[in-house]
């Protein structure tokens, strides 16, 4: 079949049969839409794209993806996600990821992936708690989130993903909120066309364990400004604005990593040679 | 953030075609979304619900496509069709959901994505001034003002639950505490 008569792809064609188990409400199924809908935007095949995650409710995402999928070990999917993009450079490869995943056990991992600027899109669902061990603070928690865990709040400073994005060489930062997927979308489509490593941060709700995260839809708008090419003016600006100001906040114009060799090893006895002691 | 900013235009009869293709599509989508959730939460009263919502939106669509004829109608809504920043005004909140949902609950919801395309429609209608897009909008108004009425009616069957609350669960999720 030739490329012009391959038919074109509907969002559904990127659903898998497996139902997510997300509770009712939580704003990863709208993360998942938006994901679905970029993919049609982009016109990619399932065939054409990977989706890697780590651990967390987040990290369910590529089972419910019909693309290729990697439900990697916690922390640790930039790290594959990077490998992969190595020798595939054809496939489109976006990398999923919560709070707890991408910010905690993954933190150094985040650090390193935007200085190396291999060209993947980091979509981190962030709701500020680990949703999937049952509501421990995360790095982006606040200081007074108050439980029997936490009494008191945990008192502790939080993470601000952006601006370390855009401090470790990020090529492009964005902020999104699940409950406006078309407008995910059209961030994750730019992310995707971007070159380098872009990051997207998704406000995604968990009602379970943050109920009042509902109200996040009310307290989210548009950024008053246009992104800029400066990445210490988006820093500024994100430090100082209140953690819902939404679209693409910086584009970047570093030239995206690309190996100094040939690193598609396809044959397995090659690769034995290359590592024998 | 608005749910009507930068809504597609619909300056011709394809357009609009197009458009109420594709809200139909949408609305199809998040209730059998709804449905699966709420399958996977045993809250089987509810997955009947949204099913047969399903069905009645992808009833419409098909009906929106036969009226098109031999016109592509899902093309045309791919390439015009596209909410940039708002939601397609007739999908249900998924944000909204809830497990311990009653079908009180889920026909207020399907009363409100009703709402927002019978508002959209008569937004349409009214900027409308090629006489053909005018008729459509009219037909389309009609519809959408019936789906109000029958979830009013089904409303009246389907009473608040005690305190109009989500039910109680006797043994809810723990958090670490
Ligand atoms: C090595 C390892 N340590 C700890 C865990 C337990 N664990 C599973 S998910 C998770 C946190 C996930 O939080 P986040 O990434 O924010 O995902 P969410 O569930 O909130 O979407 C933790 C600590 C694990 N699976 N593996
Ligand atoms: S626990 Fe929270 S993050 Fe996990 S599925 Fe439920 S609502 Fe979503
Ligand atoms: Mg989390």
């Amino acid at each position: 079949m030739n490329a012009n008569t391959v038919p074109a792809c509907r969002a559904a064609d990127y659903r898998s049969e497996v139902k997510p188990i997300w509770c009712p409400g939580c704003g990863d199924y709208h993360v998942l839409m938006a994901f679905t809908r970029a993919f049609v935007a982009l016109g990619v095949r399932p065939e054409q794209v990977a989706v890697v995650s780590g651990i967390g409710c987040s990290s369910r995402i590529p089972a419910y993806t019909n693309c290729y999928g990697f439900h990697g070990v916690h922390g640790r999917a930039l790290a594959v996600a990077t490998g992969l993009k190595i020798v595939r450079p054809d496939l489109t490869v976006v990398v999923a990821s919560g709070d707890g995943d991408g910010y905690s056990i993954g933190g150094n991992h985040f650090l390193h992936a935007c200085r190396r600027n291999v060209d993947l899109t980091y979509v981190v669902m962030d709701n500020h708690i680990y949703g999937m061990t049952k509501g421990q603070p995360s790095p982006t928690t606040e200081p007074d989130f108050d439980t029997a865990l936490t009494p008191g709040g945990t008192g502790l400073r939080p993470f601000h993903p952006l601006v370390i994005a855009l401090a470790s060489g990020a090529n492009f930062v964005a902020r999104a909120f699940s409950g406006n997927p078309a407008e995910t979308a059209a961030i994750i489509v730019e992310a995707i066309r971007h070159p380098g490593f872009s990051f997207v941060e998704v406000l995604s709700p968990c009602v379970t364990y943050r109920p009042d995260q509902r109200a996040w839809k009310d307290r989210v708008h548009r950024a008053p400004v246009d992104a800029t090419d400066d990445a210490a003016r988006a820093a500024r600006r994100v430090m100082t604005d209140d953690g819902f100001n939404l679209g693409v906040l910086y584009r970047g114009s570093r030239p995206a990593y690309a190996p100094r060799h040939d690193t598609a090893v396809t044959d397995s006895a090659e690769l034995e040679r290359e590592f024998e002691l | 953030m608005s749910s009507t900013i930068d809504a597609p235009r619909a300056s011709s009869l394809a357009d609009l075609y197009a458009i109420a293709y594709q809200i139909e599509v949408d609305a199809v989508e998040r209730y059998a979304m709804l449905a699966d959730q709420m399958e996977m939460h045993n809250n089987p009263a509810l997955v009947d619900i949204f099913r047969d919502l399903a069905r009645a939106e992808a009833i419409h669509r098909d009906e929106i496509c036969r009226m098109a004829g031999d016109f592509d109608v899902a093309a045309h809504a791919r390439q015009t069709a596209c909410w940039r920043i708002g939601e397609s005004p007739e999908s249900a909140n998924l944000g909204a959901a809830d497990y311990r949902m009653s079908p009180h609950h889920a026909l207020q919801m399907a009363l409100a994505a009703e709402q927002r395309a019978l508002g959209f429609f008569r937004g349409l209608l009214a900027d409308a001034r090629d006489p053909d897009v005018k008729r459509l909008a009219t037909e389309l108004v009609g519809e959408e003002a019936g789906h109000v009425a029958l979830c009013l009616r089904l409303l009246q069957r389907y009473p608040p639950p005690g305190g109009g609350r989500v039910a109680e669960d006797p043994d809810p999720p723990a958090s670490q505490d």
